[in-house]
């Protein structure tokens, strides 16, 4: 915890902070314990509106919609992170030429709403005659704004590096493209796999814009079986419980490993320590999970 | 062109609803965020263990679970029926707010320990240390992601188009109705938030800039 906001607790403080800490609580248990009660009072929990785990049919169209969330994921990750690599190696060229259209492109996508670019691609283009797939849409929306994101990580990755890497490289004679991928890209790149990871976490959360426009991912699913009024009155309670559930845990297993990145780096002697924080300013824009040094909850 | 010029005045009232609901929910979750941070920083552990749970729940949850959550399942607990308009209100402010405390909270935490200490055995009382040392270097590293997170709001009040709630992103419905082309109405409503964005991004660097502190 950060002590510079107060001094080390004497007796009394302590005192104070238990009845603080058993107010604290209470306050904590009886709100989760009104919306508990409100749960079993509007009777979410009956057999009934439980009874959709026990369907084969559904479990399978679960298994299904995750399935689609997670290719989704896949694919706009992988694109995005080429998207990336390619518009950071554009936008760091010696040739104005290159640098300036890579930088206005990159600075306008991320400027778009994710839910404009995917509305565009999926309701836009059909009248002008291209017909994507919610999939297709979603996919390259996702590509497009967050590889532009990832331009800007890479290229704060690599412009946070001390002068001295390239200088020294340039003088052993080395070529621009050596320099870049024998001494510039390896270090930046562990020193920004944190960042890059929760970038992906944001990735992963953006897959559920999808819903929007009628891809059948987690989020659609969840909405569908819990709009089910005929079969199971309306479970949109506890399926929702479930699906924000399996959000959570893909996320914090995507931070987990952000995290253990993070950790094995600061071990290794090899990492050059840098200023740190400018990939993760960049991440920032677009309230993604990281905070200024990349640090992760 | 035809397109904006003949929906002028559409375009001009869902902009300025997309403006209305950026302005509340910013005020409301600045609001709520700074309380949260001040328990993530608390010298209470349970309170830090709340505002812990708070944002590690609500980051890891993607913004459209958080709509859906509070207009339809919410409304199904009857415990105050609240309007579309309201819930994505909530929703947003609910959403944001786990981001702004983590902006806030690095931002005391970028402070280093030795100020503080430095303050008090130079006599200053606590009040004299907040606010004339601890606060303003905490002030210069929390505007730039501030603006970052607040740039993120404003883009992620279109979400709010998959649920009935007028603003920019429900051009496209009202277009599609009228049977103009959608095509362009979609560009003209990306380049609105280039438009609205952009400024921000501009403020944003100068204070990077004017205020970056070398320690």
């Amino acid at each position: 915890m950060s002590m510079v906001l107060f001094d080390v607790p004497g007796p009394k403080a302590r005192v104070r902070h238990k009845i603080m800490a058993v107010i604290g609580i209470a306050a904590a248990l009886a709100g989760v314990a009104y919306v508990v009660m409100r749960f079993v009072a509007t009777d979410q929990f009956t057999a009934r509106r439980l009874d959709w785990i026990n369907y084969k049919q559904i479990q399978l169209s679960l298994v299904e919609a995750i399935g689609n969330t997670l290719s989704a994921f896949a694919v706009g990750a992988v694109l995005a992170l080429a998207f990336g690599a390619i518009f950071a190696a554009a936008r760091l060229s010696d040739h104005a030429w290159v640098r300036t259209p890579a930088a206005v492109i990159v600075e306008i996508f991320r400027a778009i709403p994710l839910v404009i670019m995917m509305f565009f691609f999926y309701y836009g283009l059909p009248s002008a005659g291209i017909k994507l797939s919610a999939f297709t849409a979603v996919v390259v929306s996702l590509m497009l704004y967050n590889g532009s994101v990832l331009a800007e990580i890479f290229r704060a990755g690599i412009n946070s590096l001390p002068k001295g890497q390239s200088e020294a490289a340039y003088a052993l004679g080395m070529r621009k493209t050596q320099v870049m991928t024998f001494v510039l890209l390896p270090q930046a790149l562990r020193a920004m796999m944190p960042t890059i990871i929760s970038q992906l976490v944001v990735l992963l959360k953006d897959t559920a814009l999808g819903f929007l426009i009628t891809f059948e991912e987690l989020l659609r699913w969840g909405t569908r079986i819990g709009g089910d009024a005929v079969n199971f009155g309306r479970p949109m309670i506890s399926v929702m419980i479930v699906v924000a559930l399996i959000y959570i845990g893909l996320c914090l297993l995507l931070t987990w490993f952000a995290n253990y990145l993070e950790k094995r780096n600061r071990r290794n002697k090899k990492v050059i320590h840098t200023d740190g924080d400018a990939a993760g300013q960049v991440q920032l824009g677009n309230a993604s999970t990281a905070v200024p040094g990349g640090v992760t909850v | 062109m035809s397109v904006l010029t003949n929906n002028l005045e559409l375009f001009l009232r869902l902009f300025g609803q997309t403006l209305q609901l950026f302005a509340i929910s910013a005020v409301l979750s600045l609001v709520l965020g700074t309380l949260l941070a001040a328990l993530r920083v608390s010298p209470v552990p349970v309170f830090r263990g709340i505002g812990a749970t708070y944002v590690t729940v609500l980051r890891n949850t993607p913004l459209t679970l958080v709509f859906v959550f509070f207009l339809f399942a919410y409304p199904l607990l009857e415990i105050l029926r609240i309007e579309p308009y309201t819930a994505a209100v909530v929703a947003l402010t609910l959403y944001t707010a786990a981001f702004v405390c983590e902006v806030v909270r690095s931002g005391i935490n970028t402070v280093p320990v030795g100020q503080a200490e430095a303050s008090r055995a130079l006599g200053l009382t606590f009040t004299q240390m907040l606010g004339n040392v601890v606060l303003p270097q905490a002030l210069r590293s929390v505007v730039p992601p501030m603006t970052s997170t607040m740039i993120a709001l404003l883009k992620n009040t279109t979400v709010a188009s998959g649920f009935a709630v007028p603003q920019a992103g429900s051009i496209r419905d009202a277009l599609s109705e009228q049977g103009d082309n959608v095509l362009f109405g979609l560009i003209w409503v990306a380049i609105g938030f280039v438009v609205l964005v952009m400024p921000l991004t501009y403020v944003q660097q100068v204070f990077e800039k004017r205020w970056s502190v070398a320690r």
